[in-house]
């Protein structure tokens, strides 16, 4: 399956993955717009930043999701390998904070943390390609099949 | 091969899961004494307070059974097992024989003696759906409520009922509340959240004798209620293990297949069993729904003959009241590293150069699971930049190899 | 605080409507331009550290930026440009030499922009590169005179050692030190898919390239830095550079700060020393000097490898060229004055040497007037803008051209000329790791692989268009080319007819 990978000797650290990605899932067509009325969403994408490092980090769409085994609500599913999250089902609890290893479920302090949000490699918005890998400056974050199930 | 499933939780779904990854045609029943599609338990107080929908609770989607092709039996009570003849013997005398048993039977309410308590009309436990519509039956806007217990349960009741402006008091015999799950900064922290709310707490009391609409209390105080919430404490449903003939000390006992001690082809798995806590290295109940589905799963791949072990369990829990979320894990057990900014409160536990447990409270909880993740791979303190990581949790403070085996290789499990 | 004498170069306009505060321009700004302010919420610029890179205007999100030259105005003086100014007042500040980067800037003519290219109608139809064969490849190196036989009567076929070119464009000398390891590797590898040549400069050849060694022309110039046995057998060609269109009579020097540990190993010098090439090559101070230096190479390399002789385009360009294609060289490189550079005075920059069209021309009539023109060949260099320079070149005499500005356009650069600051936005004039890893590699070779290939369609079209199927048969075929607006005794050093002749 295609998944998001970043090259950590590529990452520039810009932070423009988490713009796009905020935008892509924002439902407006314009940036300018989603971010100046407010419409933008929490990015997905976080960078981390070492000292000479940078990287990005979403979800890995693991194929043996602890976050989706451990959702009380049943929120979380897994839908072509994709890990989706169903915001209605949602009760913002964190059990998948809890449970991420990799840290990539994003609270959504948009709507105050009443649900959590997570990448869904942009399958669920207008983005056609995960708009971090897609917008990446350096194409160190790409979307390609690494013979991973 | 035909798979019976006692319960219609977690566990079971689990199982359900587990069983038709390896084996798609097998027969699955579920027996259940609750009427409802799986739902969610820990839900019940979201739908008290009406953050979700009754539809919204379901556990997994209404097609779920169909599509796993299981057949439910619910409303029907299961009371007891004849393992020789590999039978489960139902309430109305029916029976369902099996090759395969697993039992989820989860919990129910533990209820201490109390003086009088039969003199309380309006009393409720607060489990299952069916608590929750009753007390939705009763309850007005300024009902007056006497919460006994301020542990997980007590308290996701009081934040629910806030909802409805009751007026609320949390009794417990504890000094503090959550004793469970949080040390003494923490619960103090939380209390005074909570008490904010408006909601009144009387610690280290418990009722000495009650009437219709009051209680007196050991500390000498009266406290005039509408109705009674009773969230002392949970046992496990061990009974149907027992008529097995099945290993049960407080809990069920398996091995690290879920297979209950003693008997053959049956399982056990949930808020019913005993797990080996990897943290304290001890036997105890972790009744906790990730807990329940993951040995349900694990159970249903033996049960359906895939060999798999379950064998890093441990307590964990999220949670949050009134806007305060808590994350914890592990056991509070050796060198710890605070930080307290307000609300906001860290507290790591390490000994044996290794994470054993934490608490995480208000802004602190981002990014937890890799906290978590340390705790269940017992990575080595000194393979990683601790120092870091003990301010932030982030993959950046890991080795190269193991990010990059993390991020670019190893996708894929969590495990 | 002192008298501010001059005014911020450029002016950065920020269109609040759109800016979103991203911070992105901030985070990639090397010289510290943007900085958000939490008190006005808002992004603030810092005008007078600006170079006008364009890295901002060109990765922000929402095109919220531009850059502008500072409009305000000194007054005018047809004598005294503000520019002069400006730099007597830097000058009087630091007491220093100014330096600058890259190409001359300076309003003198580009000949290229005054020539004009023949088209076939009707007689001697024009060829339709894209239905019949053209040829681009271009041997380098010796020709031989004639046909020559052995004692047994047997034709000898042996030939000189040659570079075989898959189009007549070559990327020019840049140093590992100037560039960084990534431009480096983009050029590499573009020259490797392209099946063409790359050229180290005076820096060494970082092991990490040396499996590019096919498509490598090995430097050797006056400091010597990193040349050494298997440097020299690694390399395709070897080229001794006697100058720099650049910076023509002077050597160079690369500052300490940027001899980090790669580069010091490459050059093979201690970590942190200034690295200065002298001048002259301490060794040479005649024609005979340098062709003992040729054969040294030569020796030193079987004989299998073509030597270049890379000199500055100067007044006495043609007599000097004469002398080297005796010298026993194979192919002279002839480098404007409009060349690049990674730092120079500007002063040398901007006032000494010749065009290279002039001295191209002067070169190729000169080597034939003297019967000497098969003995070596011509790369043309500095500023060779586009493909349609590229075909004036060959027409004027070249066999091929060395690109170097085009090739860091490829890579992202946008000509602010700030190379000798170190803080190279685009990756490309830096050692700092940080700025190195924007430009990656696997982008910026596709990038100038793109660039060439495209040009080689463009240079097939142009020769189709003069009915021309072989870029041999355009090499020096100066009846191809009319001048427009230039003096006679331009079209006479040109070899070439004014447009209606």
């Amino acid at each position: 399956m295609k998944r998001v990978y970043v090259n950590e000797d590529r990452c520039l650290g810009c932070h423009l993955c988490e713009t796009y990605c905020a935008f892509a899932n924002s439902g407006e067509t314009d940036m300018v717009k989603a971010f100046k009325t407010g419409k933008d969403a929490v990015p997905r994408i976080r960078i981390e930043e070492g000292d000479g490092i940078n990287f990005a980090v979403q979800c890995r769409h693991c194929a043996d999701p602890l976050c989706v085994k451990g959702c009380i609500a049943g929120a979380l599913s897994v839908n072509n390998g994709v890990i989706e999250i169903n915001h209605d089902k949602c009760v913002g609890c964190y059990t998948c904070v809890l449970s991420c290893p990799y840290g990539c479920i994003v609270i959504d302090y948009k709507n105050g943390g009443r649900t959590v949000t997570k990448c869904e490699l942009c399958t669920r918005n207008n983005a056609g390609e995960p708009a971090c890998a897609a917008n990446c400056i350096n194409r160190a974050i790409v979307f390609e099949e690494r013979g991973e199930d | 091969m035909k798979y019976v499933i006692i319960g219609n939780s977690a566990a079971a779904i689990g199982a359900v899961q587990g069983i038709r990854e390896y084996d798609k045609d097998g027969n699955i029943v579920i027996i259940s004494d609750e009427k409802y599609h799986t739902y969610s338990r820990p839900l019940i107080s979201y739908y008290l307070k009406g953050a979700v929908s009754e539809d919204n609770m379901k556990y997994r989607p209404e097609s779920f059974y169909a599509d796993n092709n299981v057949e439910t039996m619910l409303g029907v009570k299961a009371v007891s097992v004849d393992s020789a003849a590999k039978k489960v013997i139902l309430e109305d005398g029916g029976e369902v024989a099996y090759d395969k048993l697993l039992i989820a039977t989860g919990s129910k309410p533990f209820v201490p003696p109390m003086e009088g308590l039969d003199k309380v009309e309006k009393k409720f436990s607060f489990m299952k759906l069916d608590d929750v519509k009753a007390v939705e039956q009763t309850v007005k806007q300024g009902s007056k409520v006497l919460i006994i217990g301020a542990g997980l349960i007590g308290l996701k009741a009081a934040e629910a009922l806030e909802h409805y402006g009751a007026d609320m008091t949390v009794i417990d015999l504890a000094d503090r509340i959550l004793p469970s799950i949080l040390d003494s900064e923490a619960s103090e922290i939380m209390m005074n959240h909570i008490k904010s709310k408006g909601i009144k707490f009387m610690l280290s009391t418990s009722v000495k004798s009650f009437e219709a609409h009051s209680a007196e209390l050991t500390n000498g105080v009266t406290v005039d209620f509408d109705f009674v919430i009773l969230a002392v404490g949970v046992r496990p449903n061990t009974e149907l293990a027992e008529s097995a003939g099945g290993s049960v000390n407080r809990g069920i006992e398996t091995d690290k297949t879920q297979a209950v001690k003693n008997v053959s082809d049956i399982y056990a798995a949930g808020d019913c069993t005993k797990s080996y806590d990897i943290t304290s290295e001890s036997e105890r109940i972790l009744a906790l729904l990730p807990n329940a589905f993951m040995q349900g799963n694990v159970a249903g791949k033996n049960m359906a003959g895939k060999e798999t072990y379950y064998f890093n369990a441990f307590p964990m829990n999220a949670i949050g009241f009134f806007g305060l979320h808590i994350i914890t894990a592990g056991s509070y057990d050796g060198e710890a590293y605070t930080e307290i900014n307000g609300k906001n409160y860290k507290k790591l536990f390490t000994k044996d150069n290794a994470l054993k447990g934490f608490i995480l409270m208000g802004n602190k909880i981002e990014r937890a699971g890799i906290y978590t993740s340390m705790i269940r791979e017992h990575i080595a303190l000194d393979e990683v930049d601790f120092e870091a990581l003990k301010k932030n949790p982030m993959l950046m403070a890991f080795s190269r190899e193991r990010r990059n085996e993390k991020l670019a290789g190893g996708v894929g499990n969590g495990n | 605080m002192p008298v501010n004498f001059f005014p911020a170069e450029f002016e950065v306009v920020r269109n609040s409507d759109r800016c979103i505060k991203c911070r992105a321009c901030e985070r990639q700004c090397s010289n510290e331009v943007h900085i958000y302010d939490a008190d006005f919420d808002k992004m603030l610029s810092r005008d007078n550290q600006c170079v006008d890179c364009q890295r901002c205007v060109s990765i922000c999100p929402v095109s919220a930026l531009k850059i502008v030259p500072n409009e305000n105005a000194f007054r005018k003086s047809a004598n005294y440009s503000q520019q002069l100014m400006i730099e007597n007042y830097r000058q009087a500040g630091s007491g220093g030499v100014l330096l600058s980067s890259m190409g001359n800037p300076q309003d003198y003519p580009v000949y290229w922009d005054k020539i004009l290219i023949n088209a076939s109608q009707v007689t001697n139809p024009p060829i339709d590169p894209l239905r019949e064969p053209m040829e681009t490849k271009v041997f380098l190196g010796k020709k031989p005179a004639g046909i020559k036989k052995n004692p047994d009567g047997s034709i000898d076929t042996h030939t000189e050692p040659y570079l075989e070119l898959n189009m007549p464009i070559l990327f020019s000398a840049m140093s590992y030190g100037s560039i960084s390891k990534n431009a480096h590797e983009s050029l590499a590898r573009a020259a490797t898919e392209l099946g063409t040549y790359y050229n180290t400069g005076e820096g060494g050849l970082h092991k990490d390239f040396y499996q590019y060694g096919k498509n490598t022309i090995v430097q050797v110039a006056s400091g010597r830095f990193g040349v050494f046995k298997d440097y020299l057998d690694t390399g395709a060609a070897i080229e001794i550079k006697m100058g720099q269109g650049a910076k023509p009579g002077i050597g160079g020097h690369l500052p300490g700060a940027k001899i980090r540990e790669d580069v010091s190993k490459t050059r093979m010098i201690p970590m942190g020393t200034d690295a200065i090439s002298p001048a002259p090559h301490h060794d040479i101070y005649s024609i005979e000097d340098l062709r003992q230096l040729i054969f040294s190479l030569k020796e030193a390399t079987e004989y299998k490898k073509p030597v270049i002789v890379k000199v500055a385009a100067v007044h006495n360009v043609a007599a000097i060229a004469s002398g080297i294609a005796r010298s026993g060289a194979d192919i002279i490189a002839i480098d404007g004055f409009r060349g690049g550079t990674g730092a120079a005075p500007t002063r040398i920059r901007d006032n000494v040497g010749i065009p290279i069209e002039l001295a191209l021309a002067a070169v190729d009539q000169r080597l034939r007037d003297e019967g000497i023109r098969n003995e070596v060949s011509i790369i043309a260099a500095g500023s060779v803008r586009s493909s349609a320079d590229a075909v004036k070149a060959i027409a004027l005499g070249a066999d091929a051209v060395y690109i170097g500005t085009p090739a860091l356009l490829a890579l992202g650069c946008h000509l602010c000329r700030s190379c000798h600051s170190g803080k190279c936005n685009w990756g490309i004039a830096t050692q700092r790791p940080d700025l190195v890893k924007r430009l990656n590699p696997d982008v910026g070779y596709q990038r100038l692989v793109n660039l060439v290939n495209a040009w080689n369609h463009e240079i097939k079209e142009i020769m189709g268009g003069m009915g021309i199927n072989s870029i041999e048969a355009l090499r020096g075929n100066r009846l191809m080319l009319r001048g427009i607006g230039l003096s006679q005794k331009e079209l006479d050093i040109l070899g070439i007819l004014h447009a209606g002749e």
